[in-house]
């Protein structure tokens, strides 16, 4: 059979790792003092009190830091779930197969550990390029307000997962349970899911049928690349590739960085279909638990009429604007990423204390990286310290542990 | 060996820790964070002791959790304007200490009840029939141990009272001895293999069985 060509599955991931701090659209650029005066809108008394609100600006910070990094480990959590529970019970995306990407053309049955090594180095190579190239084309489309192209392009490869993916996944999961239905009912299921996904995440629609939707989307990602990239070489690949997160995040020309700024410049939100979002939208007339704390202080502390003035005027801009989001954003590669691990883990053990141990593993490394991301207010890469710990948890814990575990038992002797 | 048993089983070992959880933690997001990060030292202190083996790496690493506590604590005290602590030190003893118990409970007995779910049949050769329930009674007390020591740890630091922190690591090697007194009266030893080949991968069942499990043709097989 012939090797799966998926053109328009790459940019499903390619620009899709970042982890962004979602403020009011209104921000003009990025310095620390104008982000922290936009994220306690309506509070503070201005300049005078410079060093007062950036005090009450880090115990903000705190407190509603912990909330939101729950706010991502629940659809983290959901999507390696949601991933485990298919890579155990359905045997297609786990067998071994000969089949393999085009990115990865070089095989790894080969006989010695050289060879094998050096073709999985030479797979990720391969892959990590292609996907060089194609963030770069996107940036690129992006920077000169080729909107339509960018959009049509992300539309097709929605549209694929969403119904080619999801129909083959249904496919599976009702081979493995011996399910018999037929075409016609099996067509409208997958109609409707396709069909209102492809309205929720490129549209408009209500916020959790949204994250649900992106959480499906980025569980078949994974599971596509779980069967179809080689052992050795998806291994190779998670390293690199939170290598590549990092430099095109965080150098001054990388190319998610560039994205990240250019859509700051503009006002604009990053596409809907690349970035998972938890933010917590509030309408004209809405009061918000976090921003009436501060702003009963201000009147509070202000008595006087230009006081109570600017805070009311405050409070009014804020009221106008109708939309003002506070959350962080996710890229989808970043799930997309973090369930390969986990999945490769139980995939290819039988073991559930490695799949436990990588999937505490990365949500330690993503709390970390939402703490930095809490102290330097910018986007950052949220592959490179959940891969790697990721990954320093899957070898060891195979290697070590294991052997461990099995001598104690061995000597019956539990810890 | 059905379902009703791994449901059964997995609700002994981990209902009272989930209880604790759901009503207690699940609310505060800052409790849930120090929850995983308490799992996260535990798994540490496991992969250090699988090269230094011994529980006092445990418990070691019980008191440098401790530590990193105290100094995160007394750094948000001193940046947040309020007099009052977002999450105090018991709190803190108690959450942690679950985590800890969380991990350690899935680590002895998830590969366990995944078995349980397969098909098979336990004591097939005079071996007692109740390997499953006594493990699964097992993992919930050692997860609420876990739990307690951390209560009696943190606060035996805070205190200064370095013979309470005697008394939870000589507990905690008491109760693995009596663990593996217990095991030791209760089943028989047997041979075991320890090349894995490549199509197959040994595991020894603690109740003295061994089974195959052929990746391949997903039979499981109870051999002795």
């Amino acid at each position: 059979m012939a090797m799966i060509v998926s053109d328009s599955e790459d940019d499903a991931y390619t620009e899709r790792t970042a982890l962004v701090q979602s403020e009011n659209p209104a921000v003009p650029s990025y310095q620390p003092d104008s982000a922290s005066a936009q994220r306690s809108s309506g509070r503070g008394s201005g300049d005078p009190a410079g060093g007062a609100s950036d005090a009450d600006d880090d115990e903000l910070t705190l407190k509603y830091g912990a909330k939101h990094v729950i706010m991502l480990f629940i659809p983290v959590t959901l999507c390696m779930l949601v991933v485990v529970a298919t890579i155990k019970s359905v045997d297609f995306y786990s067998e071994k197969t000969d089949q393999q990407l085009i990115y990865t053309p070089f095989t790894e049955n080969t006989s010695s550990v050289g060879r094998r090594l050096l073709n999985s180095v030479l797979n990720t190579v391969i892959m990590i390029s292609v996907i060089v190239v194609m963030t770069v084309f996107l940036v690129f489309l992006y920077k000169y307000r080729c909107y339509k192209f960018i959009h049509g392009w992300l539309i097709l490869s929605s549209f694929m997962l969403l119904f080619w993916f999801s129909f083959m996944y249904l496919s599976e999961v009702f081979k493995t349970y011996n399910v018999a239905i037929d075409y016609p009912t099996a067509g409208m299921l997958i109609w409707n899911f396709g069909a209102v996904g492809m309205a929720c995440v490129h549209w408009k629609g209500p916020l959790p049928l949204q994250q649900a939707y992106l959480i499906a989307i980025s569980a078949l990602m994974a599971l596509v690349f779980i069967k179809y990239l080689p052992e050795w070489s998806a291994w190779v690949i998670l390293g690199a590739i939170s290598v590549y997160d990092l430099v095109a995040v965080l150098s001054p020309k990388g190319p998610l960085r560039v994205l990240v700024e250019t859509a700051q410049e503009r006002n604009e939100p990053i596409f809907p279909a690349l970035i998972y979002s938890s933010a917590m939208a509030w309408t004209l007339g809405m009061a918000s638990p976090a921003d009436s704390e501060p702003e009963s202080r201000t009147d509070e502390e202000e008595a006087e009429p230009s006081g109570e003035g600017a805070a009311a005027e405050r409070r009014h801009s804020l009221e106008r604007d109708e939309q003002e989001e506070r959350g962080v954003k996710l890229g989808l590669g970043d799930f997309i990423f973090y369930s390969v691990l986990v999945g490769k883990a139980s995939a290819s053990g039988g073991d559930w204390n490695t799949t436990i141990a990588c999937f505490v593993a990365i949500l330690i490394g993503l709390c970390m990286t939402l703490l930095l991301l809490a102290i330097f207010k910018k986007a950052l890469p949220a592959l490179p310290i959940s891969i790697t710990f990721g990954l320093i948890f899957y070898f060891s814990t195979d290697f070590l542990v294991q052997p461990f575990m099995d001598r104690l038992s061995a000597h019956q002797f539990y810890i | 060996m059905t379902v009703a048993v791994f449901f059964g089983c997995t609700f002994i070992a981990f209902g009272p820790a989930i209880a604790l959880f759901l009503f207690t933690i699940a609310r505060e997001p800052l409790r849930v964070i120090f929850l995983i990060a308490g799992a996260f030292f535990w798994l540490v202190s496991l992969l250090l002791s699988s090269l230094v083996w011994f529980i006092s790496v445990q418990e070691t690493f019980r008191f440098a959790y401790y530590k990193l506590l105290k100094k995160a604590n007394e750094g948000l005290l001193t940046l947040s304007q309020e007099e009052t602590m977002p999450i105090s030190i018991r709190q803190l003893a108690y959450v942690s200490g679950l985590g800890f118990g969380f991990m350690s409970g899935a680590f002895s007995v998830v590969n366990i009840l995944a078995d349980s779910v397969g098909p098979g049949t336990i004591g097939i050769h005079g071996d007692s029939q109740h390997y499953f329930l006594s493990s699964a009674f097992m993992t919930m007390a050692i997860i609420l141990l876990h739990m307690f020591w951390g209560v009696v740890f943190f606060d035996a630091c805070e205190k200064q009272q370095w013979w309470a922190v005697a008394t939870v690591v000589i507990s905690h090697l008491v109760v693995s001895c009596l663990r593996t007194c217990f095991y030791c009266c209760l089943h028989v030893l047997s041979k075991c293999r320890t090349e894995p080949s490549d199509f197959t991968r040994c595991r020894i069942n603690r109740l003295g069985l061994y089974h195959d499990f052929d990746r391949n043709k997903h039979i499981f097989t109870f051999l002795h």
